[in-house]
């Protein structure tokens, strides 16, 4: 603005007010697409700035954001996925059923070994949970799962997130565990109406208290920046084996504990005295389809419970060739009695006290060491004089565990061996008589195959 | 209408209809979410939202344009992951910037031009992208030469005949 000197001359001030005008007119109007730019990443690292401020739970303070972006993106996944589910279904269901009696027969195959596999594991359960008993060992239950389908990822390789098809209606909490059938998953993280977020075990920001199977030493699983899974914080002086099996520790207090995780693939020093253990994972994390979610666990105090249990000659008894059952009526042949027929399982021949069971085979020849635990014990019991039974034949299939082979005084009176199936009763165990094998030939009341 | 530095002839500014403004960015987050569940090595190569915001920003030749267009497709791909929102945003914001200015003044119809744009964005949107988590989140995302060219090829590829189909929805100023 000209202003008027004392010798008559124009001079050009400039006040604020000009100042503020030629700002406005050359740098914003000439600039204006920078000083837009700048506005728009200055809102965003403020944005970002508040976001790093609350670090706490950073993704639950901005969930009313994403609910938009997630509400409209989950429901088109949500209907992908139930179409393909639906063609995939009518091809398996209908179409695709060459080899399933083969393969029914095989799973069949399988449960019979697994059966055996159990009645071991029960045993060594049971010594457990009586052992447990004695320190007042407090347990974690797996009691209530739902099921999810994957229907989605945040599609980038730096947030190894997937979205799955139930939320809060479904009773989904955050910081759930969420596992397959192989090993666990990860844990939810955000939870929608219909829709939960769920990071992965190979994600950097995750951590998961595991150890190892064997060893049972302990660390901390977390992702690597390239979708890996390593063991941290085991001390270097120690020896991991490749192979051995790692297993969730429940320190995390999300996982319970036990429940798969993966194999150790590569060990190698690290820093700080800390080994560097790689693990891949027993779940299929780059291709997951459906999950479960752990809703509901239980942690009760372990008690060693009368509990029922099945034998392994019990189990392997019902390979060997069925006996027809015979009339109630049948002519009763001294020394004979007949077997109780237990459900689903093929009768055996009975045999007189006192013979021995030879090394129970599996129809593939191996010996298995449960069944010739289970067979010899009650061999003993049968071969006691004072029980002065010769022979029961109605050995329960189920036998409590606190009185496994010993006989009641009263049965043990001189009561005739009889031919009638005797009930099978829990509460009054009978010395088991051993089974007889296959290959010996059947007693006289029982009809040929 | 802009004149261009490679040709000197005035090059078209495009717009686009509400529904594909709208409809082309969100597909591209459905397709960017969606299959790396069948593909899982997708999201570790390709970057569809930033595809789109290359071709919206060049065809529309307009800084301010480019520049929000990459803002919401960014934020609306942090809020489909669960780190702080803002990181996509900020990389994609000056990459909708730069790319528009540079459809200003050169032309990038061919297919040529297209997959060096696409090259050279992709380096600046992981630069930024790497520079802002490491910076202000303290991420401790590790950056590799040979997956950040390598990916930075598989789009270029890609973004030829995506933004030749792209092209379809473009409707003369």
């Amino acid at each position: 603005m000209p202003v008027v000197s004392d010798d008559g001359h124009d001079n050009w001030q400039l006040t604020t007010g000009d100042w503020q005008l030629f700002f406005m007119e050359s740098v914003l109007g000439r600039y204006r697409n920078l000083v837009i730019l700048v506005g728009v990443l200055f809102l965003q690292v403020l944005g970002l700035a508040m976001q790093v401020k609350r670090a706490g739970n950073d993704a639950e303070n901005t969930r009313l954001i994403r609910i938009w972006v997630v509400g409209a993106i989950t429901p088109f996944e949500r209907i992908l996925v139930w179409g393909q589910n639906g063609t995939s279904n009518i091809w398996h269901n209908y179409f695709y059923l060459r080899g399933v009696r083969a393969e029914n027969r095989e799973l069949k195959d399988q449960i019979e070994q697994m059966r055996l596999e159990q009645v071991r594991l029960s045993e060594d359960a049971a010594q457990a949970r009586r052992l447990q008993t004695l320190v007042a060992f407090k347990e974690q239950f797996i009691s209530r799962t739902v099921a999810a389908q994957v229907i989605g990822s945040s599609g980038s390789d730096l947030s190894r997130i997937v979205y799955i098809d139930k939320g809060e209606n479904a009773g989904i909490r955050r910081d759930m565990a969420v596992m397959t059938s192989d090993g666990i998953v990860g844990k939810v993280l955000l939870v929608y109406p219909s829709v939960s977020q769920v990071l992965l075990i190979n994600d950097q920001s995750s951590g998961v208290g595991a150890l190892l199977e064997k060893t049972r030493l302990q660390g901390v699983l977390r992702g690597t920046a390239n979708g890996e899974v390593a063991l941290e914080r085991v001390m270097s002086d120690e020896q991991v084996p490749v192979g051995e099996t790692v297993l969730t520790s429940g320190g995390d207090q999300i996982f319970p504990k036990g429940l798969p995780v993966g194999t150790v693939t590569k060990v190698a020093n690290g820093k700080d005295l800390f080994l560097n253990i790689k693990i891949k994972p027993a779940a299929n994390l780059s291709k997951l389809e459906e999950v479960l979610v752990l809703v509901e666990k239980q942690e009760r105090q372990a008690t060693a419970e009368e509990g029922v249990h099945v034998r392994a000659a019990d189990i392997l008894a019902q390979r060997l060739p069925s006996v027809p059952d015979k009339p109630a009526d049948a002519t009763a042949v001294p020394g004979a009695t007949k077997v109780t027929a237990k459900p689903g399982s093929t009768g055996t021949a009975p045999k007189p006290a006192g013979t021995t069971v030879p090394a129970a085979k599996n129809p593939s020849g191996t010996s298995t060491a449960p069944d010739a635990q289970g067979a010899t014990q009650p061999a003993k019991s049968a071969d006691r004089p004072s029980t002065g039974q010769k022979n029961s034949g109605t050995a329960p299939s189920i036998v409590p565990e606190s009185k496994p082979t010993e006989p009641k005084p009263d049965a043990s009176q001189s009561k005739p061996v009889s031919a009638q199936p005797k009930p099978t009763d829990s509460t009054t165990p009978v010395p088991a008589a051993p089974r007889q094998p296959a290959t010996q030939p059947p007693p006289a009341e029982s009809s040929p195959q | 209408m802009p004149i261009t530095y490679t040709s000197n002839e005035q090059v078209d500014v495009y717009r686009f209809s509400i529904p594909v403004t709208i409809g082309v960015p969100l597909l591209a987050l459905f397709v960017q979410a969606f299959l790396p569940l069948r593909f899982p090595s997708f999201a570790v190569y390709f970057d569809l939202p930033l595809l789109v915001t290359i071709f919206f920003a060049m065809a529309r030749r307009s800084p301010v344009a480019g520049l929000f267009t990459g803002a919401v497709i960014g934020l609306a791909q942090d809020m489909l992951g669960h780190h702080q929102i803002g990181i996509y945003g900020i990389a994609k914001t000056v990459v909708g910037y730069g790319a528009s200015s540079l459809g200003v003044k050169l032309d990038v119809e061919n297919a040529g031009a297209r997959f060096l744009v696409t090259l050279g964005f992709y380096l600046v949107h992981s630069a930024v992208y790497f520079t802002v988590a490491h910076g202000l989140v303290n991420m401790t995302e590790t950056w590799s030469w040979g997956h950040g060219i390598l990916a930075a090829l598989a789009n270029a590829l890609l973004s030829v005949p995506l933004f030749f189909l792209l092209d379809k929805f473009k409707q003369r100023t």
